[in-house]
């Protein structure tokens, strides 16, 4: 296969995986925050809890495979990423230590202190991942201070606060509450009664405020943000280091795609009526269309910020030139063909044995169920 | 003050370290999960199920801490070592997220199964799952150890000075490296052999206190049965590990041996001594004739290096990787002309020798004789820790040879009463594995420095620039975070342990009248 298919290609799969961690674990993560919300009493917070205990750790693996994925095809995304944003990083990684012990340990002792402390490790843990990563996307439309030295390592020149600026805050808003509502729609279709009304109540509001803060970026992207320009250099089919083109900074940039391609604008619309389905949906007491259009929603939003960038991955706003593009921060065609093959041979096995579970762990958890199983149950 | 690549290399040992606190447990107890199932499903007995569940409810407790301290893995690459993330990353990253698609999804997907599948899925099918629940915690071993056998003994990969990295260019020699490969069958049995460690310590100690004799009884004899396969095969295959370091580590073996001559052939082992690394001579050293040359080459005609030797043969490498960076910086230059590439292309294999020279000049090619002599000096590591932790783990592995094979002895001999000092042996015994697993990583790991990548790239170069304050800040913030959850989780399982299999609440397991007037409620 050619190279700068492969290159595209790879684009896409970053992308599905990114989608894949967002739908699955952004409904764990999304009940977890909504637990001493939407949890007026242990059993109801226990209803939650099982709603995602058999699978919130097959969907992490959506989010450690994305990780793993762009290591070994996109080796400087990975490396600048990580390092650059190490505090922040830093954070993200101890919230996500908090799920795996907060649901095995919580319900292993009947201590009302011992289960109100993991379930703020767990609202914790839920929470500050998807507001941090989409402060970490709100940065990369902004460009990250970095450059490369000589022998290629990587300097970056910012700083943790600087990471909080309003734009980015504004994206991790967003991010923060659409896993949210992810994990509301998510309860629509799990629970019952009492708990059923609440989360039909509070997606319906979701749905909206999220519809409203899309636009309210896409906007501020459009008027306030300049976007990156490849203006020479670039040689796609190449394997080259990413110091070797030009970058001009411009306003509108990000907006470009779709002037270019006006029908990449249905990604982004569709992401808009994916929020506005989940209130629909919601109010009409529809648990499973809402689901389905939150997660529609979500995947809309990653493909936006990643149709707008493109071809960009990584802008560097202190060099541009040495900016991460996925035609030349990627690994060796040798590599990406490798990995392509064992994409297409396992996500399909992963996906069946995935679907599967879910089927046989279908139907709606009761108050009931909690106290009758309260042994086996988290 | 510790620097940057120190606070690294400490953050990195630590969360490696304590990430495979869990690790082996989880292998072990996985296969004996799936063995006890299996005995369940043949036999319909439902005390085999109750096994399986209460020792499944231990084996949480442990994974949920496996799952968290193996996030922190994959993302100090990047974090700390963003330098070998991106230099490295076209060959290593495909190891690691393939174990992602492979193994971590089956293993992550199915534990849930585990779980909360008893009643939803029909006992073939549940005993598949875990199964497959155990095939996907070793086809995630056998990923992770081949990515670490390139680190050790990178093969199948080449540099490319345009791209500043090593590019691939066998996958197929990455995946079947013999380092590789022997260190997944020893780890997985090292993996084995703890959690039969594990399932006998607890089993004795129900049996020294006289109560669940048949639950005790029959997880004793299942732990014994398997864990003497795996004890004999972790030795005879650590033993595999040591032919194969005397083929491509030859610097980690003469340091585990505190070998500083080299010694006409055939060696002998070196079964104590004490390593004196400033004066290069090992003290009072007692040695076993013929041994190591049968070990590390089996023959008794081949010599085996010693530390002196490798010296000199790297202060040559060395010197030709000082032109190699030279060369390097000529070809980055744009000076890339058909004389400089060849030249270049004649000292590659150096460039990683050279850079041993940074910490100690800016100017490597014109490097002085002194600090060439402390970049030579810098080439092997520090012997003596090295030599006692290999001992350690050869003698932890040993005492759990005996324990084993006396456990097994008295299961299949169905004596009715095992000795009471076997089983306080047991108990007693049960930080061994552990030990013994924490100083065999300390060995490969330790053993590999200077190198981040074996002879390639200096651990030294290979870190993020990042600030001491930022290191301090995430180290406290580990330790901290690590240091309660190893209290909550020891705690959790001592507690389930005296309780033992009436947290099950069958009611018909010891001290079951007692917890039915308890609260319903505790899992």
């Amino acid at each position: 296969m050619e190279y700068e298919v492969l290159k595209f290609i790879w684009w896409l799969l970053i992308g599905v995986l990114f989608i894949g961690f967002a739908v699955t674990d952004g409904f764990d993560m999304g009940v977890g925050s909504l637990l001493k919300v939407l949890g007026k009493t242990d059993d109801e917070r226990r209803v939650m809890i099982n709603s995602v205990a058999p699978h919130w750790d097959g969907n992490q693996v959506w989010l450690i495979t994305a990780g793993g994925a762009l290591f070994a095809a996109w080796p400087p995304v990975y490396a600048t990423a990580f390092s650059g944003f190490y505090l922040a990083m830093m954070v993200v990684l101890m919230a996500l230590f908090l799920r795996p012990i907060g649901f095995d340990y919580r319900s292993k002792l009947d201590n009302p202190q011992w289960r109100s402390n993991w379930d703020w490790a767990l609202t914790i843990g839920s929470s500050v991942p998807p507001l941090i990563i989409g402060v970490a996307f709100g940065n990369l439309l902004l460009g990250v201070p970095f450059h490369f030295t000589e022998i290629l390592a990587i300097q970056y020149t910012g700083s943790f606060f600087a990471l909080l600026n309003p734009f980015a805050l504004l994206c991790g808003v967003l991010s923060l509450l659409m896993f949210v509502g992810q994990g509301s729609s998510y309860l629509q279709m799990k629970t019952t009664d009492q708990l059923l009304a609440r989360a039909q109540q509070l997606s319906q509001y979701l749905g909206l405020i999220c519809a409203a803060l899309f636009v309210l970026a896409g906007l501020w992207l459009w008027l306030a943000i300049p976007g990156y320009v490849v203006t020479g250099g670039l040689d796609i089919s190449a394997n080259a280091s990413a110091v070797n083109k030009t970058v001009a900074i411009e306003a509108g940039a990000w907006l470009a795609n779709y002037g270019r391609w006006p029908l990449l604008l249905l990604i982004p619309l569709l992401g808009i009526l994916g929020f506005l389905g989940l209130s629909f949906f919601s109010w009409r007491k529809n648990g499973w269309a809402a689901f389905i259009s939150s997660s529609l929603a979500l995947s809309s939003v990653i493909l936006t910020i990643g149709v707008s960038m493109f071809p960009f991955v990584l802008p560097s706003s202190s060099n541009p030139n040495h900016s991460l593009t996925m035609w030349d921060a990627t690994s060796t065609q040798t590599t990406l063909m490798i990995m392509f093959v064992v994409v297409c041979i396992f996500v399909p096995i992963v996906l069946s044995y995935t679907a599967w579970t879910y089927f046989k762990m279908r139907g709606r958890l009761t108050t009931a169920d909690i106290q009758n199983n309260s042994h086996s149950l988290y | 003050m510790l620097d940057v690549i120190e606070l690294s290399r400490l953050q990195f040992a630590m969360t490696a370290m304590y990430h495979f606190i869990f690790v082996p447990l989880t292998l072990g107890l996985a296969v004996i999960l799936a063995i006890m199932e299996s005995v369940y499903v043949m036999t319909g007995k439902e005390i085999y199920r109750d096994m399986t569940k209460f020792w499944g409810k231990l084996f949480g407790i442990n994974f949920a801490l496996g799952v968290t301290t193996g996030i922190a893995m994959e993302f100090q690459f990047g974090t700390n070592w963003s330098y070998y993330s991106h230099y490295v990353g076209d060959v290593f990253g495909a190891p690691l997220a393939i174990e992602g698609l492979m193994a971590f999804f089956l293993e992550s997907t199915l534990v849930g199964m585990f779980f909360f599948g008893w009643e939803r899925f029909s006992k073939r099918q549940h005993l598949a799952i875990t199964w497959l629940m155990a095939l996907g915690t070793n086809l995630s071993a056998l990923w992770i150890l081949i990515a670490n056998g390139w680190m050790q003994y990178p093969v199948g990969a080449e540099f490319n000075y345009e791209t500043m990295r090593m590019e691939m260019q066998s996958f197929a020699e990455v995946v079947f490296s013999p380092v590789a490969q022997v260190k997944f069958v020893h780890t997985v049995s090292a993996g084995y052999t703890t959690g039969a460690m594990f399932v006998l310590a607890i089993s004795s100690y129900y049996l020294l206190k006289g109560r669940d004799l048949p639950f005790a009884r029959r997880s004793f004899a299942i732990a014994s049965a398997f864990g003497l396969a795996s004890v004999l095969s972790v030795i005879v295959l650590g033993d595999e590990s040591g032919y194969e370091l005397g083929d491509v580590q030859k610097v980690k073996l003469a340091a585990i041996e505190s070998e500083w001559e080299t010694q006409p052939a055939p060696a002998a082992f070196t079964l104590v001594g004490l390593p004196n690394q400033a004066e290069q001579r090992t003290d009072a050293a007692i040695k076993i004739p013929y041994m190591m040359g049968l070990i590390a080459t089996r023959s008794t005609t081949e010599e085996i290096m010693g530390l002196k030797d490798l010296l000199v043969i790297h202060e040559e490498r060395i010197r030709s990787g000082m032109q190699a960076v030279e060369l390097l910086t000529e070809l980055r230059a744009g000076n890339d002309t058909a004389e400089n590439r060849a030249a270049f292309d004649l000292v590659k294999e150096d460039l990683g020798y050279g850079w041993l020279l940074m910490p100690f000049t800016d100017d490597i090619p014109n490097a002085s004789e002194e600090q060439i002599q402390l970049a030579v000096q810098s080439s092997i590591p520090k012997v003596a820790p090295l030599f006692w932790s290999f001992r350690i783990m050869v003698g932890c592995g040993f005492i759990m040879l005996v324990l084993i094979a006396f456990a097994f002895y008295h299961s299949a001999k169905r004596t009715e009463q095992i000795p009471p000092w076997l089983l306080k042996a047991l108990l007693f015994g049960l930080p061994l594995p552990w030990i013994a697993s924490e100083a065999g990583w300390f060995v490969a790991e330790y053993g590999r420095q200077p190198w981040a990548v074996g002879e390639l790239l200096p651990t030294s170069v290979a870190a993020s620039s990042l600030s001491v304050s930022q290191l301090l800040i995430s180290m406290v913030a580990i330790t901290l975070l690590y240091t309660v959850f190893i209290v909550i989780e020891m705690w959790l399982m001592v507690h389930f342990t005296k309780k033992g299999p009436a947290s099950l609440h069958t009611g018909k397991y010891h001290g079951e009248a007692l917890a039915t007037t308890e609260s319903s409620k505790g899992a």
